[in-house]
């Protein structure tokens, strides 16, 4: 039976925060990658995004995105590497943002394109959920990612889980 | 001090370094282009929410008046 959905590696943020958690030495094995994130940062929800990179470069980024607060829905585009809003420290205690972002053909010799959706809660008074459409203008295989924040640390417990899938 | 965690897929090694000088300067400039995406955003919503109170009260109507209209 084709063993379709691997696990890869995992991280789980300790005590003293993380800036950023990066797999390093991804194997060229598989043909699309899914990364699961349970964030939590120690800066208030709205302040910062959660940021996706690759191969260690910070430019070439793109994304489209679709964000309801709850309230009310906007679109927006941008050039920075955003794939979620970053779930706050002052949202409800012990609860984290949801994010899944799936990379299609990582090993591919096209532009890097992919697709995020994120869901935050706040004592019911905001919840961000966003869709983004995310891209990285350049052509070379990933072997490497970044998840990091544009303000304060990923909080304990804070997880990011990187899988391999195959079509076959 | 800030600290990032890296995991070797190849080797499963997991490790906490702190970011260079490089990676601190980066995380600053991705914050300001952040904030100024969400500004930029919010000033543009400032102004259409504007531009719509304005057309409602020429109109003389509500917004609940307006959604009913258009519904």
């Amino acid at each position: 039976m084709a063993n379709t959905y691997v696990k890869i590696a995992s991280v789980t943020v300790g005590s003293g925060g993380a800036a950023s958690m990066d797999f390093t030495s991804i194997p060229a094995t598989y043909d699309d990658l899914v990364l699961k994130v349970s964030h939590r940062a120690t800066v208030n929800i709205g302040i910062a995004a959660v940021l996706l990179q690759y191969n260690g470069n910070s430019s070439s980024y793109s994304y489209r995105r679709i964000l309801g607060d709850g309230n009310t829905a906007a679109s927006a585009t941008d050039t920075i590497s955003a794939v979620a809003i970053a779930q706050g420290g002052n949202a409800t205690a012990n609860t984290f943002g949801n994010l899944e972002i799936y990379i299609p053909n990582y090993a591919g010799s096209t532009n890097k394109s992919a697709s995020a959706d994120n869901g935050n809660e706040t004592n019911g008074t905001t919840e961000y959920l966003t869709l983004i459409a995310h891209l990285w203008s350049n052509t070379a295989a990933i072997t490497s990612i970044k998840i990091l924040l544009t303000s304060g640390n990923f909080a304990e417990h804070s997880t990011a889980t990187l899988y391999g899938i195959k079509k076959s | 001090m800030t600290t990032k965690i890296i995991v070797d897929c190849s080797t499963g090694v997991v490790e906490e370094v702190e970011l260079t000088e490089d990676e601190l300067a980066q995380r600053e400039a991705d914050r300001i282009a952040f904030e100024a995406a969400e500004a930029e955003r919010a000033a543009e919503e400032a102004v259409k929410a504007a531009k719509k109170a304005e057309l409602l009260a020429k109109l003389g109507i509500t917004e609940d008046d307006a959604k009913l209209l258009l519904s």
